[in-house]
């Protein structure tokens, strides 16, 4: 889809903050979520393609505006709806309670050691994206390609700022999950991923292009075509 | 659809509640949430990418296996993991500079960096550092990259995961990898910031 939150080359929203120091954790608020990811992950909520619309979803003046870990807390209220595992009413009831009496305790309920067990172990096992598959890939390291226009309405990792241009590609990295797929709870479907190269004047033009610069940006096979006529990319 | 982004009272509010039901439904407990915080707060940060990084500059042949499967050498070290399965680290040199960004998110290489510093997740940076990487370099950071040296953004769109190896400092001839860990900075392997200044070995 196209949203506010396909950033690049966006202009006019400032300078970047960048803080001496801070904590990797700024609020109390935020430690509490940052592990629902995973979590919520286990109990099939979403998968991080999934996970990642359910933020592109959010209100545009709101995506902008909001803490991080506020873009979480969103999509893991919109899976839990859709996955039938979380009453939004009743979670704004909670809400009204706990603003109204900030210090009431979360309820107690016996531990389960299964949830630490599974954070010890997908912390450094990780969720692999790599598939097999029986696609030819249809394109090889050094072709000149152009990323197709396609708008989808769904999830899609072809940022706006690349479409409609020409690079070279410079890796292969065999198959992997599709988001255009996944992400739309279609099912995985892996397809060819690679990695193109675009030169900054390709990507904005000769007149406020970086001479000197370029952007290297991976891209699924079905984002490409072979480019038939020249661009910046030599 | 709420239309406003929430108070700080509305925010810790509505997480306390997110967090009771969830806890009720057995999907995560405070056990669960303590250990995982515990992990990214104190285990896993960019002090691991330090570690590879200056195994690289002393190993000729680690650096080959690390810019050859990346994710395979750091497991040599014990690194690995979430958000880092598939890493790419991309070398500087005299003529090429690299620096990472997630124009679409905030995907960062959580195993050797840890999780990342707000402006990496924020929208100035994701929007202006592919338009204008060595102003941005420049301006927001005071980090210098010469015109004559390409700058090359990695835009992390799939589950790849790049990150930086810097160039060794002049001046470190005979140091220790630990010595040499000291001088990579989380920024440095992000791309948009120097490696520590050189002083005495430590």
């Amino acid at each position: 889809m196209n949203g506010v939150f396909d950033l690049g080359g966006t202009d006019g929203i400032g300078t970047v903050d960048v803080p001496a120091d801070e904590p990797v954790f700024r609020a109390e608020w935020e430690k509490r979520v940052f592990p629902m990811f995973a979590l919520c992950f286990r109990a099939g909520f979403f998968g991080v393609d999934e996970f990642r619309h359910g933020i592109e979803k959010i209100d545009p003046a709101v995506y902008l505006k909001s803490p991080y870990y506020e873009h979480w807390v969103h999509t893991i209220e919109h899976h839990g709806e859709r996955t039938g595992q979380l009453d939004l009413d009743e979670l704004e009831r909670r809400t009204q309670h706990y603003l109204e009496n900030p210090d009431a305790p979360l309820p107690v309920v016996e531990s389960n050691p299964e949830l630490v067990d599974f954070i010890n172990a997908v912390v450094p096992a990780g969720a692999p994206a790599d598939r097999p598959t029986d696609k030819i890939a249809r394109f090889a390291v050094g072709d000149v390609v152009r990323v197709k226009r396609d708008s989808p309405f769904g999830h899609t990792r072809r940022a706006r700022y690349v479409r409609g241009c020409v690079g070279v590609v410079t890796a292969a990295h065999g198959a992997t999950i599709y988001p255009d797929s996944a992400g739309n709870g279609l099912g995985e479907n892996p397809e060819h991923l690679y990695t193109v190269k675009f030169t900054s004047r390709e990507l904005w033009g000769d007149e406020t292009a970086d001479p000197n610069a370029s952007v290297y940006f991976d891209a699924w096979d079905p984002y490409l075509e072979l480019a038939t006529t020249e661009g910046a990319a030599s | 659809m709420s239309d406003t982004p929430r108070t700080p009272a509305e925010i810790t509010a509505r997480v306390k509640a997110l967090e009771s039901l969830l806890t009720e439904a057995g999907i995560m407990s405070p056990e669960a949430v303590d250990r995982m915080v515990e992990i990214y707060e104190h285990e896993v940060g960019p002090q691991l990418g330090a570690k590879v990084v200056a195994k690289a500059w002393s190993d000729p042949d680690f650096r080959a296996r690390l810019v050859a499967n990346t994710s395979e050498a750091c497991k040599e070290l014990g690194i690995s993991g979430l958000q880092g399965e598939e890493m790419v680290v991309v070398e500087n040199g005299p003529e090429v500079h690299n620096a990472i960004v997630c124009t679409l998110c905030s995907c960062y290489p959580w195993p050797v960096l840890g999780l990342p510093p707000n402006w990496y997740k924020d929208p100035q940076y994701r929007a202006a550092i592919v338009r204008e990487p060595r102003t941005v370099l420049s301006r927001d950071f005071g980090f210098d990259v010469p015109d004559s040296k390409e700058i090359r953004i990695w835009d992390s769109s799939s589950e790849l995961r790049y990150w930086v190896l810097p160039e060794r400092p002049t001046g470190t001839d005979g140091w220790s990898e630990e010595q040499l860990a000291a001088l990579v900075t989380r920024d440095s392997m992000i791309g948009v910031g120097p490696t520590a200044p050189v002083g005495a070995p430590a």
